[in-house]
């Protein structure tokens, strides 16, 4: 399978702090890949070099084409849906907004997408007029995985999903999350610090070290070799 | 505001300049040079409030008001000496200071840049309002004219006097307090800088030097103080020449009142656009120029040419 | 994750509509209004001041929702937008005289507002944005500046007339005599005010403004060009000042450059008493500066009409004293 989503030495930094030393990793159309780490390893700022929040260098390719000139909202157009940190819902806009600019770039009727996104989250449906704030933490996490499937992306970046989320919950996303992939196709990037559960959904996965890459492979590899998670999975 | 020796080297030449000035001078670029030396006092006093605890002010003509009436009722009514009435102005424009300064202390940024701006607007509508002890619309003139060569004296010792004075308070512990309190108001507190008492302090010294300002100003037009001269204009030229001072270097404020005092006397005579209407078109044009090259001002650049020189 | 709440109140503060401080406010306006209607109904002058008052209230609103709008988006004070209004006046004033008919000359003016809201951010702001508050003020306030020159460069600063077609006519309504203008004035600024909220709430832009005012970074991740929304938001709140400028002129027996001084001072007064992020707050802080103006230099002789200003300055500062965030604003949180 070819690579949808290729970096190749790819530095990125916040002012003068490098944090990003020379980053290559590969993903695989239709497959589901994860980036794994420590605190500060650089794993939620490759997936920002990837949608062009932070200052970068090195070659980026997305289906081909090179993204180091383009902006967050250009990768949108492009396909990229980046779910970030913090979930990026805009907590006084109703759900129903919400969704609506997930389709921002879109042009024609959403209708069809929305009813697929319902049908993963009949939720939304219910709440679809109220304020996205009023969300609990788990609910907004599924708000904004449901905004960035509106938008139909080729490539989902998905940053730390499980963050302040009950296990149960975080369970029930990376369901999602598989089903997203297998149904409809999608692929996806995801950065976890739960590597257990990330492995589990994953095809393939990376780990970060103060940032550069220091292993990789199949997620069954990964997971296999018991010195490499306890030292660097930590379990 | 360090000593080294470039530094005082700067500043004397700075002063030998000034000596000489008048010598060479007519008497209107005397008039001229004393203009900037009035501005510069002022320039000097929001200078210590806005660059150095970050409150924005565009309300300090309303002490510049406050000073030239004070200087113009005083002389007019009961004859005092002009220097007296100099140093009432700086007394009383103190007080109000840091009366304003107080309720300043609760707002930030954008909103106190508001109040100040609605002070500037409605200052001049009180000796309106009260036009039997402040004159109205036709004034106040004090008893006493000066020449322009006793103005560009006074004005330019108490900008030397200012200088030496702002430099004095800011080495010390004050200067420390303002700097950290500019730089972050929550680190400031953490390390025990009483925020209220410097805020407060700030604007009070800063409203002195206004006031003398405006003191030096009423009598350098005759000593005729009257509203139109004090409007909403006066306060915003106060600010574009702190701003393009930018923070505390001498030339910077030299530059900054050299801008506001002279500019818009010097675009008077500016050909196609005529007479006054053409001081306001330069004017603004080139703040906003300055603005767009020098975000920090002058002094950012002297900054920047100093470490040039360095390398 | 069902949700057991029915009631409507609950379904009310789950929209996070309701709490306490908002329901205070709306009761002290309730009051207020019933106050305003008992006296219209006992006194004609009351009435007729009220009426008046609400028409230049509803002047100072829209300057004031200009002023909340641009801010919102930018965090921006722009003090030049009482004269960018008052350019837009003296531009129609010229379009009139140059023979077009007043609505044409109306309409054409918010088009040239729009677009040099719409410049003014890109070439003036835009490079200036991120830099201190500070040089984004200067900038603003050198734009005042140059502005004034401008006008009075090209028109000079002797009094001129733009004539309004409203007429000096009332209606006689149950023995008050209702302005035609009044009416007219609170109608067309009613009708632009509800078109930007359409604009706001129902269109696409409209939506990505909001994004973009709202969380840059994340409205940038969805596809929305942060940049271009705060350039067309400038755009509307010049249009906005536009009708504020238009709608004054009726009230001001001539034109001069100064006109739209003292207006910028009531509509900052109405952005904070309604808290600057609220474009409702705005017009209803508007209204009430209006009427309490009106009624105050009506009744009370002492508070001649020269104080008012430095009234409305006592308000801001009581205000921002009291409740900084204004009637309907929120505690601010410091998004990261």
């Amino acid at each position: 399978m070819t690579a949808l989503l290729e970096l190749e030495d790819v530095e990125a930094r916040y002012g003068p702090v490098h944090v990003l030393h020379g980053i290559s990793l590969a993903v695989a159309e239709g497959s589901v890949v994860t980036v794994l780490g420590p605190n500060g390893a650089g794993k939620t700022t490759t997936l920002r070099a990837v949608s062009g929040t932070v200052r970068r260098s090195g070659s980026i390719r997305f289906a081909g084409r090179s993204l180091q000139r383009v902006g967050p909202d250009g990768a949108a157009r492009l396909g990229i849906a980046h779910v970030p940190e913090g979930r990026g819902t805009f907590s006084e806009l109703t759900v129903s907004e919400n969704l609506r600019l997930g389709a921002y770039t879109r042009r024609g009727s959403i209708q069809p997408e929305l009813e697929r996104v319902f049908s993963y989250f009949p939720f939304l449906s219910e709440r679809r007029r109220q304020q996205a704030g009023t969300l609990s933490g788990g609910e907004q996490q599924m708000l904004a995985l449901a905004r960035a499937f509106v938008l139909r992306p080729r490539l989902l970046l998905l940053d730390e999903p499980s963050l302040g989320l009950a296990p149960v919950l975080v369970a029930e996303l990376f369901r999602i999350v598989r089903e997203l992939n297998e149904k409809e196709g999608l692929t996806v990037l995801v950065v976890e610090q739960n590597a257990h559960l990330a492995l589990q959904a994953a095809d393939a996965g990376y780990v970060l070290e103060a940032g550069r890459v220091v292993l990789s492979g199949s997620s069954a590899e990964l997971r296999a070799d018991d010195s490499i998670r306890r030292s660097y999975l930590g379990y | 505001m360090r000593t080294q020796i470039p530094a005082l080297a700067s500043l004397l030449v700075v002063a030998a300049v000034l000596c000489v000035l008048p010598f060479i001078l007519s008497d209107y670029n005397i008039y001229l040079a004393a203009q900037v030396g009035v501005f510069f006092v002022a320039v000097l006093g929001l200078n210590i409030l806005t660059g150095y605890t970050g409150q924005i002010s565009i309300g300090h003509g309303a002490f510049m008001a406050i000073g030239g009436y004070t200087t113009a009722v005083m002389s007019r009514d009961h004859h005092t000496n002009l220097v007296v009435t100099m140093l009432m102005a700086l007394a009383i424009c103190f007080v109000v200071g840091l009366i304003v300064g107080l309720p300043a202390l609760r707002f930030s940024g954008v909103y106190l840049a508001l109040v100040t701006f609605a002070l500037a607007v409605s200052i001049p509508f009180i000796p309106l309002q009260y036009s039997t002890f402040l004159g109205g619309v036709g004034g106040v003139t004090s008893s006493e004219e000066v020449s322009n060569l006793w103005i560009y004296v006074a004005a330019w010792t108490c900008s030397a006097l200012g200088f030496v004075l702002a430099w004095l308070l800011l080495r010390g512990r004050l200067g420390r307090a303002f700097r950290a309190i500019r730089d972050s108001e929550i680190a400031a507190v953490a390390s025990g800088v009483e925020l209220p008492v410097y805020k407060t302090l700030a604007f009070g010294i800063s409203a002195a030097y206004a006031g003398v300002a405006g003191s030096l100003f009423v009598l350098a037009t005759n000593g005729f103080a009257n509203p139109d001269e004090f409007g909403v204009f006066l306060s915003l030229e106060l600010l574009i020449g702190a701003a393009i001072a930018g923070l505390g270097s001498l030339w910077g404020i030299l530059a900054g009142a050299a801008f506001v005092g002279l500019l818009p006397q010097v675009s008077n005579s500016v050909p196609v656009i005529g007479h006054n209407q053409g001081r306001d078109v330069v004017f603004g044009a080139a703040v906003i120029l300055v603005m767009l090259v020098l975000p920090d001002g002058f002094a950012g650049l002297v900054a920047r040419l100093r470490r040039l020189a360095r390398a | 994750m069902a949700s057991a709440e029915s009631s409507a109140i609950a379904g009310l503060r789950r929209r996070g509509a309701l709490d306490a401080g908002t329901a205070t406010v709306w009761l002290v306006l309730l009051g207020a209004a019933i106050f305003l209607l008992i006296g219209c109904l006992r006194s004609t002058a009351f009435a007729g001041y009220t009426i008046q008052g609400l028409a230049l209230g509803s002047v100072y609103g829209s300057l004031a929702l200009a002023l909340v709008l641009v801010y919102r988006a930018t965090h921006v004070i722009n003090f030049a937008q009482g004269e960018l209004a008052m350019l837009t006046t003296y531009i129609a004033y010229q379009l009139m005289q140059w023979g077009l008919s007043y609505w044409v000359a109306f309409a054409a003016t918010l088009a040239i507002a729009f677009a040099l809201g719409t410049l003014l951010q890109v070439t003036l702001i835009r490079p200036v944005q991120h830099r201190s508050v500070i040089a984004v003020v200067i900038v603003t306030v050198g734009l005042f500046i140059l502005i004034d020159g401008i006008v009075n460069w090209i028109w000079g600063a002797d009094f001129k007339v733009l004539q309004s077609p409203f007429g000096f006519a009332s209606f006689d309504v149950g023995g008050v005599a209702i302005p035609h203008k009044d009416v007219w004035v609170i109608g067309v600024v009613l009708v632009s005010v509800l078109l930007v909220w359409g604009l706001f709430r129902f269109t696409k832009v409209g939506l990505g403004m909001r994004a973009a005012a709202l969380r840059p970074a994340a409205a940038a991740l969805v596809g929305v060009r942060v940049d271009s929304m705060l350039a067309i938001g400038w755009g509307l709140a010049a249009v906005l000042g536009a009708v504020a400028g238009l709608m004054a002129e009726p009230f001001q027996f001539s034109l001069s450059p100064t006109f739209m001084q003292p207006i910028l001072v009531y509509a900052f007064a109405a952005a904070v008493l309604g808290g600057l992020e609220s474009p409702a707050g705005a017009l209803v802080g508007g209204l009430a500066i209006g009427v309490t103006l009106t009624l105050i230099v009506g009744y009370v002789p002492q508070i001649g009409a020269e104080l008012q200003t430095p009234f409305a300055f006592a308000v801001l500062l009581l205000v921002l004293l009291v409740k900084p965030t204004g009637l309907f604003g929120r505690r601010e949180v410091r998004r990261v």
